[in-house]
């Protein structure tokens, strides 16, 4: 840019750097092998994914196509066979140690022992953080997933929807860039899920963080992605990746338009065509 | 209206008020536990009754006064309950506690060798269970020998233990609660082992995306978990104890306590002090059991598991 750049070029310049910002998780050529009695089992094979910064990125695919474990292998539970990934730049095991990510469960895995508010502060006891930080970051984000009150109740007082919320806050209080969900909302019904869908969406419009997003269920994924992965089984591979260009700003109404049906055909041309490989 | 009518109005049986709780059907088993032992003292008593009345040379006895004999013999094979009773409220009540006919002297005794032996076995069996938990190498070479500890007959391994610390000058109270420990180690390794390892896979998960450490997965996750697990084989622990306990004054020939009482019964044939110490070491095991019940309870409720 030269010094005789208008405003509306340094706007410009200011959009392209947002269009193409710091890169979260860089996946090359990654593959993951069970050994098992049964001989092996590739759960990946040859993953290539890019994640950017303020990415919201769905995994969608059938059982067995490996979506959970590559969630688990950005988060360090699982260590690939072959290939390269990293975190932030760094490894995922270092990513972990350095408590870059908040993982979310397919349970709310919630403590029964512990109150909804002490369940928020077990990562932030772990971390070592002193009292009053603990406290303002459990207000904080109990408030942010709208669980306000609850602080002294014990996780069976909760409905299911409402414990998971709290496990959600209770990733969130760890103030982590990137949230990792391995199907959060599969263990509820569809209008609890559609709620925490849109509570969900909004969370990450206030707060940005780079969300990765594990589902089986298109409507889902499509609502809530900016970039929607199509994983197909046997091996695990990545069929499709998809960038959608619905807007950020939406809420559950966008369902009913032809963008959201265009990408979310396209979607289920992939499942379909990935699934029809073994028949 | 009072309940008596409420209930009748509900049911045909005039009886089911009665039953639906829990003091009815209490009253019920504890009578059928009288009557069969009163029956079984009639029974067994009788030949040596005959006995009697023919070294007395007593005929033509009717069988009311049989049977109000049977049950006031001096060495019954089987005293009658009230027999029983009346003994242990002489030896409890009517005398000192100090006094060495008391069987609150000898059940004090006996306790306090229990309670030893129970804290020491239990906090071994903690200290085992840790260890065996966190290291393969624990689980696979201890494991086997704690198992084949409790395949020796305490009968056989009470005197060893007792002969073996008279010899290096430890004797009283301590050998005794030795053979407790010996007892009551056992299921609190066993139970712990399993309530340690008990957290799901997810908590555990959960420990590793917190990047916790071995030591903060102990106290946050695992020992929690394993508090309800605690408490089942501390139930069994405390019981254990108190049969070492007793086993242990056996063999040494003991002066005090409910297993010296037993012996002392056996070799004078005082049927009805064996059977007081039985029901004192019985009643000794219920409360025992029933207060690690209490507190079970309550810490339950602290942490928020009971529902």
């Amino acid at each position: 840019m030269t010094a005789l750049a208008s405003a509306k070029d340094t706007e410009m310049v200011v959009n392209k750097n947002s269009a193409s910002p710091n890169r979260v998780i860089d996946i090359d050529n990654l593959s993951l092998t069970f050994e098992t009695n049964d001989g092996p089992v590739h759960a990946l094979s040859d993953i290539d994914l890019k994640i950017d910064e303020g990415d919201f990125v769905s995994f969608i695919g059938p059982s067995g196509c490996g979506k959970t474990t590559l969630l688990r292998v950005i988060a360090d539970l699982e260590r690939p066979t072959a290939g390269s990934i990293t975190v932030n730049g760094v490894s995922p095991e270092e990513a972990r140690l350095n408590r870059a990510y908040g993982y979310v469960f397919q349970a709310a895995a919630l403590y029964p022992w512990r109150t909804i508010a002490r369940n928020i502060a077990l990562p932030l006891e772990i971390m070592g953080l002193g009292k009053d930080v603990q406290q303002h970051r459990i207000k904080k984000n109990m408030e942010l997933v709208n669980l306000s009150g609850f602080e002294k109740k014990y996780p069976w007082q909760l409905s299911g929807g409402m414990q998971q919320r709290a496990s959600i806050a209770r990733a969130l209080a760890v103030e982590p860039d990137l949230l990792l969900m391995d199907e959060p909302f599969g263990a509820l019904d569809e209008i609890v899920r559609d709620h925490l869908n849109e509570q969900l969406l909004q969370l990450w419009a206030k707060t940005n963080k780079t969300v990765v997003f594990v589902t089986h269920s298109i409507p889902e994924a499509v609502f809530l992605s900016t970039k929607i992965v199509v994983l197909c089984p046997r091996p695990g591979r990545i069929y499709d990746i998809i960038d959608s260009d619905l807007p950020r700003d939406r809420n559950l109404d966008i369902r009913e338009t032809p963008e959201f049906l265009k990408i979310a055909h396209r979607v289920r041309d992939g499942l379909r065509a990935g699934h029809s490989y073994e028949d | 209206m009072t309940d008596a009518t409420l209930t009748q109005g509900r049911s045909t049986s005039p009886f089911a008020g009665l039953m639906s709780g829990t003091v009815g059907p209490v009253i019920v088993v504890v009578s059928a536990i009288m009557a069969i032992w009163y029956i079984a003292a009639v029974a067994l008593n009788t030949p040596f009754q005959y006995d009697l009345y023919e070294r007395a040379g007593q005929t033509d006895v009717s069988t009311s006064q049989l049977i109000t004999d049977t049950l006031a013999q001096k060495k019954p094979v089987l005293p009658a309950p009230h027999q029983v009773v009346i003994e242990i409220y002489k030896t409890t009540v009517e005398k000192k506690i100090t006094s060495k006919r008391s069987l609150i002297y000898h059940s004090g005794i006996t306790l306090s060798s229990t309670l030893l032996g129970f804290l020491i076995g239990t906090s071994l069996g903690i200290l085992l269970a840790i260890g065996i938990v966190h290291s393969r190498v624990l689980d696979k070479s201890l494991m086997p020998w704690v198992i084949s500890s409790q395949t020796i007959p305490i009968l056989a391994i009470a005197p060893m233990i007792i002969v073996v610390l008279n010899a290096v000058g430890i004797s009283g109270l301590l050998p005794k609660a030795m053979i407790s420990t010996y007892l009551s180690f056992f299921p609190v390794t066993v139970g712990m082992v399993k309530g340690l390892r008990s957290p799901e896979v997810i908590h555990m998960d959960l420990m590793h995306t917190y990047s916790a450490t071995r030591l903060q997965a102990f106290w946050k996750l695992r020992l929690p978990y394993a508090v309800p697990y605690l408490f089942t084989s501390m139930k069994i622990g405390m019981a254990a104890s108190l049969v070492g306990a007793i086993v242990g004054e056996l063999p040494t020939g003991a002066v005090a306590g409910l297993g010296a009482r037993l012996l002392a019964g056996s070799y004078y044939g005082q049927t009805i002090q064996i059977w007081s110490a039985l029901l004192m070491a019985a009643f000794l095991a219920g409360s025992l059991v029933a207060l690690i019940g209490v507190i079970e309870k309550l810490t339950l409720k602290r942490m928020g598991m009971n529902r």
